[in-house]
């Protein structure tokens, strides 16, 4: 994939640049806003990651610009500012996600993956398919081969968020935004509760295991199968 | 400055030059009012009275000629009044009549309107008086005068004029008095209230300023600019704990984390050694993050300055959320979470906040609630809801250990963790948060013996 990552700070972009690359994108690097504004016209990128505050031209001033010409590349806003009002600027000036410093390059990756894999077609899909698990957006019905598996509306948004991003990581932070709608932090491995809960109903007494666990980053769903 | 123009510029001075000014002009327009209509309500009597008996005089001198007349006339000025009649020759002589001296001028006046003169009576010694009089011609060039003596008129003139000045006199009497209490009284206190202000300015934010306990304005103010100082103060005191407790609670994790790393460096080469305490400290780094944030926002909500938007919500909808996201922990360790709920219960505020609130507590209750040394045989927390008059009142109970009584006001405090829950994970900043929460919310938070156990009550205005 095709990443723009637009952050001042040398060191912290140096290591993006790494790390993105091990992971097999294709970033470009912006050091101030008016180069990124420059790149993200001149390219096209799957996903920009933008930092709120550069200097030159600032992170939201990029992104709200970008907008008006019509660009509409998923854009990540990396941001010191974490609460939610801070949040709710970046999303207004045109971001499609917002990551609090300090995070996690394990975060960050699954956000920037979430969020290229958004721009592409079949987001109105109403039935989903992981393996021989069915999910029916329309008449809330899992199907497990021929078990229906029943399931409580919150554990239902649960497996539809994590299936609507098979095959990618989804973090805890990302399914407590997404499933609750919550942006604090919980302190208790809340969201390890619930995922073990659901694992229980959509895996246990099936041959291979849909639900898996990232180690260090959060969960997939995926056919193991494949 | 002169003394003088001190004096002229202070508002007690204005005021009372203002309040003097307009209640002259209208005192003086009022009296000048009530005499002007005064007198001229007793002239047109004094004038009706004198065509009056003019009508009778004619009707006599119709009937019996000019003879009658003088015989009524003479007959009329015997009588002890106030009422002036003469009859004069062609020459201006005096033929009958109770006025000794009228200027011969006047008598060869003739006209419809009466005429103020002054005159002499017969009976009476004292110097002139006046009269309104009013002269007609008779047969034989003969002249007479009928008239009213008016000096009642004068009277009553000369006691409004007398009314007038001693009003206006005590007027400014009252206005100096008036001036002199509220520059004495009024403006001591304001400059009590700015020099107190002043020194409060100066360093002491713990001064505070006078309340005489009358309950007037200056009480009034005096009890605001207190009530703004106690806030600033609190402010003050909010921002100075945040700074001791990131100096004391903050540098010390900062301080082992970098003895690990200083440690792993000094020690053996060693890459499983270097990964352990790699991994600690991106660990560790976390929680410091965490703690740091919820300082942050602490001080944020404490400021007044919250987080997201307050707006109508429903507490049922956010209480039922929040319990039905502690659910599955409460399940997995054994603890048997009860909700009980009345809906819907409106308030202002922020959802993010107040689930954030609730979910401490929450959190603190499954976690404590087998901490104690003989854990309950059947743990439980109990969540509700409901409507208390005015108000909206939230519980958390366990039957756990409880807090102590003496405790209780001392774990809402940032970082207090009490000696039994040290092994327990967590910064001590879960309560503080529930309870900065509920102040900016306007509630109230107490704790409570639930015998045996803990109960958290969060009192919330209800909204209509």
């Amino acid at each position: 994939m095709r990443i723009l990552l637009v952050e001042d700070d040398r060191e912290t972009a140096a290591y993006l640049l790494k790390a993105l690359k091990e992971a097999g994108h294709v970033p470009d690097h912006a050091a101030d806003g008016e180069e990124g504004a420059f790149l993200a016209e001149s390219n096209r990128y799957d996903v920009m990651v933008v930092d709120r505050m550069l200097p030159k031209k600032d992170g939201l001033t990029l992104v709200s610009e970008a907008r008006a010409k019509g660009n509409d590349t998923p854009v990540l806003i990396l941001s010191a500012l974490g609460q939610v009002d801070d949040r709710v600027t970046g999303l207004r000036a045109g971001g499609d996600d917002y990551l609090a410093k300090p995070y996690a390059f394990s975060e960050l990756l699954a956000r920037i993956e979430v969020l290229a894999r958004r721009r592409k077609p079949g987001e109105a899909e109403t039935l989903l398919r992981v393996g021989d698990l069915e999910l029916d957006r329309l008449s809330h019905i899992v199907r497990r081969g021929q078990t229906v598996i029943p399931l409580q509306p919150r554990e239902f948004r649960l497996l539809e968020y994590l299936m609507k991003h098979a095959g990618q990581v989804v973090t805890r932070t990302m399914l407590l935004e997404n499933v609750w709608d919550y942006h604090f932090d919980p302190q208790t491995n809340v969201i390890d509760v619930h995922i073990s809960r659901l694992r229980s109903k959509v895996d246990k007494g099936f041959p291979d295991p849909l639900v898996h666990t990232v180690r260090g980053a959060g969960y997939m769903i995926r056919d193991g199968a494949r | 400055m002169t003394a003088l123009g001190k004096v002229v510029r202070t508002t007690a001075f204005k005021l009372t030059a203002i309040y003097f000014v307009v209640f002259t002009v209208f005192a003086v327009a009022f009296v000048g009012w009530i005499s002007r209509e005064t007198d001229r309500i007793l002239t047109q009597q004094v004038k009706d009275s004198i065509e009056a008996e003019i009508g009778v005089l004619a009707d006599e001198g119709l009937s019996r000629g000019l003879t009658g007349i003088v015989a009524a006339i003479e007959q009329r000025s015997r009588v002890p009044g106030a009422s002036l009649y003469v009859i004069a020759d062609s020459e201006g002589r005096v033929v009958a009549g109770n006025v000794t001296e009228v200027p011969p001028a006047l008598l060869q006046r003739s006209g419809l309107d009466p005429i103020t003169i002054p005159y002499k009576s017969l009976d009476d010694e004292n110097g002139p008086k006046t009269a309104m009089v009013q002269v007609l011609p008779l047969p034989n060039g003969m002249r007479m005068l009928v008239g009213r003596d008016i000096s009642d008129i004068e009277r009553i003139r000369s006691v409004v004029a007398k009314a007038l000045v001693l009003g206006l006199g005590l007027l400014i009497v009252l206005a100096l008095g008036s001036w002199f209490f509220v520059s004495r009284r009024v403006l001591k206190r304001i400059d009590s209230i700015a020099g107190t202000s002043r020194q409060i300015m100066a360093g002491d934010l713990s001064g505070r300023l006078e309340v005489t306990g009358t309950g007037d304005e200056f009480d009034r103010l005096a009890e605001s600019l207190n009530a703004m100082l106690s806030r600033i103060e609190d402010l003050l005191h909010g921002l100075k704990d945040v700074s001791d407790n990131i100096a004391h609670d903050l540098k010390t994790p900062l301080t082992r984390l970098r003895t690990r790393v200083e440690a792993t460096l000094a020690g053996p080469q060693d890459l499983g050694a270097y990964r352990t305490a790699l991994e600690s400290t991106i660990e560790e780094s976390d929680q410091l993050i965490r703690t740091f944030n919820a300082l942050l926002m602490i001080a944020r909500i404490e400021a007044g300055s919250p987080d997201g938007a307050m707006g109508p919500i429903d507490l049922a909808r956010i209480v039922a959320d929040v319990a039905e996201f502690y659910e599955p922990v409460a399940e997995e360790a054994e603890v048997y979470l009860a909700l009980s709920l009345e809906e819907p219960l409106p308030i202002v505020g922020s959802r993010e906040l107040i689930a954030q609130a609730l979910g401490n507590l929450i959190d603190n209750a499954i976690k404590y609630v087998r901490s104690g040394d003989r854990p309950p045989a059947a743990p439980r927390v109990a969540v509700a809801a409901r409507r208390d008059g005015d108000a909206i009142l939230v519980t958390v109970a366990d039957n756990g250990p409880g807090i102590a009584a003496e405790d209780r006001e001392r774990v809402l405090k940032r970082f207090v963790r009490l000696e039994k829950s040290r092994t327990m994970p967590g910064s001590g900043l879960g309560l503080s948060l529930v309870d900065a929460v509920t102040r900016l919310h306007h509630g109230a938070i107490s704790l409570q013996d639930a015998n045996p156990g803990l109960v958290v009550n969060l009192r919330f205005p209800a909204s209509s």
